[in-house]
């Protein structure tokens, strides 16, 4: 599976968001519109539409690790949901080859009440691993906690940091073709998170293509060989992640 | 937009990559069912205990009202109770099936089919807990099984059949349209007295008629299993109105889900 090498490509692609208050949401006044001849309707019909994401065109090969810039609203987590194949565009077309894996909010799919052992399992099903993967791995993962018999133990007697170390060896426990991440994972005290910081990285070298949304210059130079950045919806500048950085964040 | 053809295959995609990947679905379906009882001593016997005393109270009331012999009256309503509770409870958590499975549709790339079928695992495990009622009361009115009982398997999957493609339809329009959750669950409340459970077809005075009951759906398709198991053939009628309705409803319903499913995660 590993042979095919991932890409993306997306063509004018565009995402509008329809904005269904709760009077348009409801099926009251469709029928309402129908029996009043459309005076209501015209208030209600939900005409209000986000334009999240205008005319973006881009293309990203295997080997690539792009970053993605831009103030809160500029569409990036928008983005990045298209690129993960979660929205499909609205407008345009979006061809992403290769298995996808977000990582957005590493404490999806956890359950309080279930022990650390059991959450392994259920994140692991979450995140797309077989369950011969996951028999496969749950031992390292398990070491890669430091839990010791905690990992028996309901997930609501963890600390908050224990709970983020057992979300964070899970998630990072798959190695996907394409990567999509909403800013950096890391976590802990200082000596996990040297660990942890080690684990990202190779995660992210084991990916064909990293996307990377972040506010930090440090992380995204670090990591990143090219960056975009949006605004409104729209790509302001795309280049290498030099130039654009120097654009975005001032010298 | 799309052709009807591609949407329906588009559809049929989806619902083939859910049973690939099953063990999401039973993994899930059977994490829902162990986070209810978690902290319990009996655990999802619960179920059965709870299911075991509504059945014996409403079988006291009804069969004294109607003055129809325990022995009739408690197998019948058992399995007519336990059949509804699984029916009904598919289709009302079907609406909401979407709205809650949000956060992971929008972070993960998964079947959207599966969310539903992991209503239908944790219901059908639900389901298996009460089933242990029906030996307990067979045993008790020595009420044997008849080779006729074999047919609640043929039953039973055309059942499913037919809820699998009613909770998808119903699970789109009301992720669209949130009213439309409110309506079902009323309707699906009105049934339970309009459809023939705590009381028999038989006990219909002559000028209703049949046909309140031949034009009820889920009479149908509750009378394929309950009639095996108390040791009647179920009606030709009963296995064409189910068989009828599972075709069309797929059909429907893949038109539907095949037009729709990319709309699904802005409607959230």
């Amino acid at each position: 599976m590993n042979s095919i090498a991932s890409f993306i490509e997306l063509k004018n692609t565009s995402v509008d968001f329809p904005v269904y208050n709760a009077g348009s949401l409801s099926l009251k006044n469709r029928v309402l519109s129908a029996v009043t001849g459309g005076k209501i309707g015209r208030q209600h019909n939900g005409a209000v539409v986000i334009k999240g994401l205008q005319n973006i065109s881009l293309k990203i090969k295997a080997g690539e690790r792009v970053g993605l810039v831009g103030h809160n609203g500029a569409g990036k987590t928008t983005l990045l949901r298209v690129l993960s194949g979660i929205y499909h565009p609205t407008g345009g077309q979006a061809t992403i080859v290769g298995e996808c894996v977000s990582l957005i909010n590493i404490g999806l799919g956890i359950d309080p009440e279930a022990t650390g052992r059991e959450n392994i399992h259920l994140r692991a099903v979450m995140m797309g691993m077989r369950p011969a993967q996951i028999n496969q791995s749950i031992g390292e993962i398990i070491a890669f906690t430091n839990l010791g018999d905690f990992i028996d133990m309901p997930f609501r007697t963890y600390s908050t940091g224990m709970q983020l170390r057992l979300a964070f060896a899970v998630s990072t426990a798959v190695r996907p073709q394409i990567l999509v991440m909403d800013e950096w994972l890391s976590t802990g005290d200082e000596d996990f998170k040297k660990r942890a910081d080690q684990r990202m990285s190779e995660v992210v070298s084991a990916a064909q293509i990293l996307v990377l949304a972040s506010h930090s210059r440090e992380l995204l130079l670090t990591n990143c060989k090219r960056l975009i950045w949006l605004e409104h919806g729209k790509i302001r500048m795309d280049g290498d992640a030099e130039d654009v950085a120097e654009k975005y964040f001032g010298v | 937009m799309t052709s009807p053809n591609s949407a329906i295959s588009y559809a049929w995609a989806d619902v083939c990559a859910t049973f690939k990947q099953h063990h999401i679905i039973t993994s899930l379906g059977w994490q829902d069912v162990a986070t209810r009882y978690r902290r319990s001593r009996v655990g999802a016997f619960w179920l059965t205990i709870n299911m075991l005393v509504l059945i014996t109270v409403l079988g006291i009331v009804f069969g004294t009202l109607f003055r129809q012999p325990l022995a009739e009256m408690l197998p019948y309503l058992a399995i007519g109770l336990i059949v509804w509770g699984f029916l009904s409870t598919l289709i009302n958590e079907a609406c909401t099936g979407f709205i809650t499975a949000q956060e992971t549709i929008l972070q993960v790339r998964m079947p959207l089919f599966t969310h539903l079928m992991r209503i239908l695992w944790r219901n059908t495990i639900i389901l298996g807990h009460n089933l242990l009622i029906l030996p307990l009361l067979f045993l008790l009115f020595m009420k044997p099984l008849t080779p006729l009982a074999l047919w609640v398997l043929p039953g039973f999957i055309l059942l499913i059949l037919n809820a699998a493609w009613v909770m998808l339809v119903f699970a789109l329009v009301c992720t669209r349209f949130r009213d439309v959750t409110q309506i079902v669950q009323n309707i699906v409340q009105v049934m339970f007295y309009v459809t023939p459970i705590i009381w028999s077809a038989s006990l219909l005075p002559d000028h209703v008629g049949t046909a309140v009951i031949d034009f009820n759906p889920l009479y149908h398709l509750i009378n394929l299993v309950r009639a095996p198991l108390i040791g009647e053939a179920p009606s030709a009628l009963n296995w064409t109105v189910a068989t009828l309705m599972a075709l069309i409803g797929w059909v429907a319903a893949l038109t539907l889900f095949g037009r729709y499913h990319k709309k699904i995660p802005y409607w959230l």
